[in-house]
């Protein structure tokens, strides 16, 4: 690790303020990508500044049809959390999933959800509840977030408050994990709420997207069998040691037929 | 039996001190005046070193010198060494090339050491370290194992052509082709065995003192062997003279074999101490432990079975390629060569072998044991084959293996390839396997799954082992240039608790309590006051340390050998004490009585009068201490069958291993909870092998599997609970009735779940790692 001056900050504005003030700052959350990155003097930031202390960045709230967790709400609390099990259960479940113990006792949805890992699992919910990114300047719907591999709409000294999910009538998360690093080679978040139905897929493409065809099949025809005939666009894939381009985009379909099975 | 004796399930000793953070791991000790020492690796597979520039590094903060292969040469230290000679088909020894610890012009795989910075803190080493400015020519590399001696490879070392090491022939090669001509079915299979990061879970570690007032090194070190590690620093890279070196091997994280090799870090770091004149750690990191820690397997072999037409093995042909890296580790080149062709005969009865190993220098790090070492590679192929040839032959599994078991009437048996073995009952252990499985049961269980959209599969491995590797004049024959006894010391204080002294090394096997429980079994003494000590060069008297299950088949002999010249002087003390005829004297429980009486003295009441000899037989020498060194006549050979059931997911092609049973022969268990531990322990490094992990180097010799977020370890949820059980026979050969169980289950557990996965899918072979997209492919050729 190279040297870096520490910053722990206590509200919102005096983080940004510091990130201003910053050659070359970096806000950590739960740290649990970046301080593997900065032990592997792969990151150098001039400046750490640390969100832990922010109050009120974390906690979960129920508000009619949606529940809004703080973007410093760990993965565990998120699992662990009543009022997101009864409202969403396959969120708290994704949450339940993600990483180990200590990653998710430490690990945010705010942290995870800037990263924007194309492996990541919250991707996928975010975009398939249509959930919406609050932050400390705006509110940005879940299909303009995430923009490209490690890459969302926010801008250098933005900031993540809170994410808003709304209720699906009903949802499922199904992850096939990565042996090795236990991301997701592929993750399929389905919702269903009336007749619409949202698919989210994460890792499967360089960054977390909408599962439009099959968002269509099922649309028309909400059963596994309607995912037969989608066709997912090979070329469009990922494919590393772990996983072939062919090979991830036939566990989509799986993975979208697993999701509409437990949804049914 | 003694309260805490042998067979006893006693609780580790060692634990205590484990459990409450008190182990003492190298990184755990510092010195006054520390330094700490980085490395500079290597960022290319294959690069000539124009010129290494110091300067910035040295005007660095905190860094204290910076070292480079000329320095080292300059001091006569080096180059390391491999320490068994293999003949290659021209004549010739294999080939050597030199290994210098710190690179001489040029660097042979990513990882391999460049330089080395001292500097007052870790930090401050690397911040040198980066700084060292290297000057390289990239040059192409050669990784793969199959095609690194074809025509128009990338050249590595002037004195391998075709980056050949040996090419070592082995069996009567025109008996073979005769009994293949004339056989009723041959079978064939070609594969690879991957390669594997061996992954203990403590990186290595040095911590190096130079005495300027005695010229003494205290060299602590990760060493499952430190006497073999004072030796060949001694006696081969002259780091210093034998009783000027203590290598101090304290709590050890595991070592799995990766911790046996002499490695540059550790001469490095022994000699800059001297140089600086300051205390220098170094505390690899776990990028370190994959880049530069010796790696096992990789091989890459064709085998062939000739099958009468009741399917008897009549003869057996494998070719290999095997991998060895950019250098010979300290004992690569026996790996692929003696530890593992000389198992081809498995628990068979095959009358003729034939082997060819090509063993290859590439752009790797250097190759050398892991766990099983040679014999997981042999018996992988040699199980997946028989599966092969009963699928020919339409033989059930179970039924071709029992047709071509040695019989258990037939030991010691002579195998055509060198080895004899103690012992065995193999058809017993495959019996008690079935029964053990529910063999009968699984045709319905398979049914089950069916419904469930599943293929079920059951695989068996009847695997055999040599470990407690020996005798010294067997391996001097083949060209080891050490032997392979063991030795002990058994030490009565004059209050009468006992020091044990062995020279097996303990990182993580429990010998603390083993060897205390085979103490107390012999002399009475209670557990609680006997302690092993082990890993110090200045406090045992010498020792070979811990590999090839070697510690309690042999290292265990030696402490029983010295309990034995214990009571033999006991008798006279107490024969002089109690004013009895030395014949006289019986000894057990602790007590020696004269026979037919009820006086006796107890064993620590004899230590007393050893030490405090006021009335004492004439002649004889006070104290009570002995020690003994232990040669066995043999091999150990352990052996077994394990039986692995899967469910397989055709849809996505994940394996689930839903049922696992091993039935092993380790001959008389001291501790049955320790032996029960390391059957764990193996059958999951063996899980490991066949479904999860591959150390994959690219075309340029990147290593693309250095972390744990891409070379997957197994974890307790890859895993079911096992059933394990026992069929021990007793080794003649062996005075404690032992043979070894540490590497027994990471050899029979690979081709067990292969067979598993191949039975479940009804396709001829898949390699391993069986990976979901591996399996999803065969599924698809198989649907």
């Amino acid at each position: 690790m190279y040297e870096f001056s520490y910053y722990k900050s206590g509200s919102v504005e005096d983080a940004v303020e510091a990130m201003n003030k910053a050659e070359d700052g970096k806000f950590v959350a739960g740290g649990q990508t970046m301080l593997p990155t900065m032990k592997h003097r792969l990151a150098s930031p001039s400046d750490v500044i640390d969100l832990g202390g922010i109050a009120e960045l974390s906690g979960i709230s129920v508000d009619g049809d949606s529940v809004t967790i703080g973007a410093m709400t760990t993965h565990a609390e998120v699992a662990a959390s009543g009022d997101v099990q009864a409202m969403i259960p396959a969120l708290a479940q994704l949450a339940s999933g993600i990483g180990d113990p200590a990653v998710r006792n430490q690990g945010t949805l705010g942290g995870s959800i800037a990263n924007n890992d194309p492996a990541a699992d919250y991707p996928a919910a975010v975009i398939a509840l249509g959930a919406t990114v609050k932050t400390n300047k705006r509110e940005i719907a879940a299909d303009d977030f995430f923009t490209g591999m490690f890459e969302t709409a926010l801008e250098d000294d933005e900031l993540i408050t809170a994410v808003s999910f709304p209720k699906a009538d009903s949802a499922a998360y199904m992850k096939f994990e990565n042996p090795a690093s236990r991301y997701a080679i592929v993750g399929v978040f389905l919702a269903k709420t009336g007749s619409a139905v949202r698919v989210g897929v994460t890792g499967a493409t360089p960054c977390a997207h909408r599962g439009m065809r099959l968002e269509e099949a099922l649309n028309s025809n909400f059963s596994a069998d309607a995912c037969d005939g989608v066709e997912i666009p090979v070329e469009k894939m990922n494919t590393d040691i772990h996983a072939s381009a062919e090979y991830r985009a036939h566990l989509v379909k799986v993975m979208t037929k697993r999701a509409v099975a437990a949804c049914s | 039996m003694a309260e805490n004796g042998i067979g006893v399930s006693v609780r580790r000793k060692e634990d205590n001190r484990f459990l409450i953070g008190k182990g003492r791991y190298t990184d755990d000790i510092n010195v006054a005046g520390q330094t700490y020492a980085a490395f500079v690796r290597s960022p290319h597979a294959h690069a000539t070193i124009n010129g290494i520039d110091k300067s910035a590094a040295e005007a660095s903060v905190g860094v204290i010198a910076v070292f480079t292969g000329d320095d080292l040469a300059a001091d006569g230290i080096g180059p390391l060494i491999c320490g068994v000679t293999v003949p290659s088909d021209d004549g010739e020894p294999h080939r050597a090339p030199a290994h210098p610890a710190l690179a001489q012009g040029k660097v042979n795989y990513v990882g391999d050491h460049v330089a080395v910075v001292i500097a007052e803190t870790q930090a401050q080493a690397r911040e040198g370290a980066e700084k060292v400015g290297v000057d390289y020519t990239a040059l192409p590399a050669v990784t793969d194992t199959g095609s690194a001696a074809d025509d128009g490879q990338p050249q590595i070392h002037d004195v391998a052509p075709n980056n050949m090491c040996y090419n070592w022939p082995f069996g009567d090669k025109d008996a073979v082709e005769a009994a293949f001509a004339s056989a009723h079915k041959v079978s064939t299979l070609d594969l690879v065995n991957n390669r594997m990061v061996t992954n203990p879970m403590e990186p290595r570690a040095a911590l190096a003192e130079y005495n300027a007032g005695t010229e003494e090194i205290t060299l602590h070190l990760t060493t499952q062997n430190p006497h073999v590690h004072r030796l060949v620093m001694s006696a081969f890279n002259q780091l210093a003279p034998e009783h000027k070196l203590r290598i101090v091997s304290p709590d050890v994280g595991g070592g799995f074999g990766a911790k046996i090799f002499v490695y540059a870090e550790e001469l490095v770091v022994g000699w800059s101490c001297r140089k600086v004149n300051r205390p220098v750690k170094w505390t690899g990191d776990r990028t370190e432990a994959f880049l530069a820690d010796a790696h096992g397997r990789d091989h890459v072999a064709t085998a062939e079975m000739a099958l009468d037409e009741n399917g008897k093995f009549l003869a057996m042909r494998v070719m290999t390629k095997a991998n060895l890296g950019a250098y010979l580790s300290t004992f690569a080149t026996m790996v692929p060569s003696y530890l593992y062709a000389f198992l081809f005969a498995g628990q068979y009865t095959t009358p003729l072998i034939y082997s060819e190993v090509k063993t290859v220098f590439t752009n790797t790090a250097p190759v050398d044991a892991s766990r099983g070492a040679g014999r997981p590679e042999a018996t992988y192929l040699l199980e997946r084959l028989v599966d092969v040839a009963a699928a020919d032959m339409g033989l059930e599994p179970a039924e071709i293996r029992r047709r071509n078991f040695i019989p258990k009437d037939a030991f010691p048996y002579q195998t055509p390839v060198v080895q004899c073995y103690d012992s065995g009952d193999y058809e017993t252990a495959l019996d008690k396997a079935l029964a053990l499985a529910d063999y009968d049961g699984f045709a319905a269980r398979a049914e089950e799954a069916k419904s469930r959209g599943l293929r079920r599969g059951i695989g068996l491995s009847s695997y055999v082992e040599a470990c407690g590797i020996a005798p010294s004049a067997a391996v001097g024959q083949l060209g080891a240039g050490v032997g392979l006894w063991e030795s002990a010391q058994v030490r009565f204080n004059p209050t009468g608790n006992v020091q044990v002294f062995t020279g097996t090394h303990s990182h993580g096997q429990g010998h603390e309590t083993t060897f205390a429980q085979l103490v107390t079994e012999q002399l009475g003494v209670p557990i609680e006051n006997i302690e092993v000590i082990h890993g110090d060069t200045a406090k045992t008297q010498f020792g070979m340390g811990t590999y090839g299950s070697r510690s309690l088949a042999v290292g265990g002999v030696a402490i029983a050998k010295a309990c034995e010249k214990l009571i033999a002087k006991g008798k006279k003390i107490a024969a002089h004490a109690l004013e009895a005829a030395e014949g006289d004297i019986e000894f057990a429980d602790g007590n020696f009585t004269i026979a037919g009486t009820d006086k006796a003295m107890n064993i620590a009441e004899v230590a007393f009068n050893a030490y405090v000899p006021h009335s004492y037989p004439e002649g004889l020498e006070p104290g009570f201490d002995e020690n003994a060194f232990f040669d066995p006549m043999n091999f150990s050979f352990p052996a077994g069958t394990h039986i692995c059931e899967v469910e397989v997911d055709p849809e996505t092609g994940v394996v689930e291993i839903v049922k696992y049973s091993a039935v092993d022969d380790f001959g008389k268990l001291i501790n049955p909870m320790i032996v029960e531990g390391q059957v764990h322990g193996g059958i999951v490094h063996g899980i490991g092998q066949a479904l999860l992990e591959v150390c994959r180097y690219d075309s340029e010799g990147q290593l693309i599997t250095a972390t744990y977020m891409d070379y997957a370890m197994p974890r307790a949820d890859n895993v079911p609970s096992f059933d394990v059980d026992y069929a021990p026979t007793d080794p003649p050969h062996n005075p404690l009735g032992v043979k070894g169980c540490g590497e027994a289950g990471a050899i029979g557990a690979p081709p067990a779940v292969i067979n598993a996965i191949t039975n479940a899918l009804g396709v001829k072979h898949i390699d391993m790692p069986a990976t979901p997209e591996n399996v999803w492919r065969a599924a698809q050729g198989a649907a």
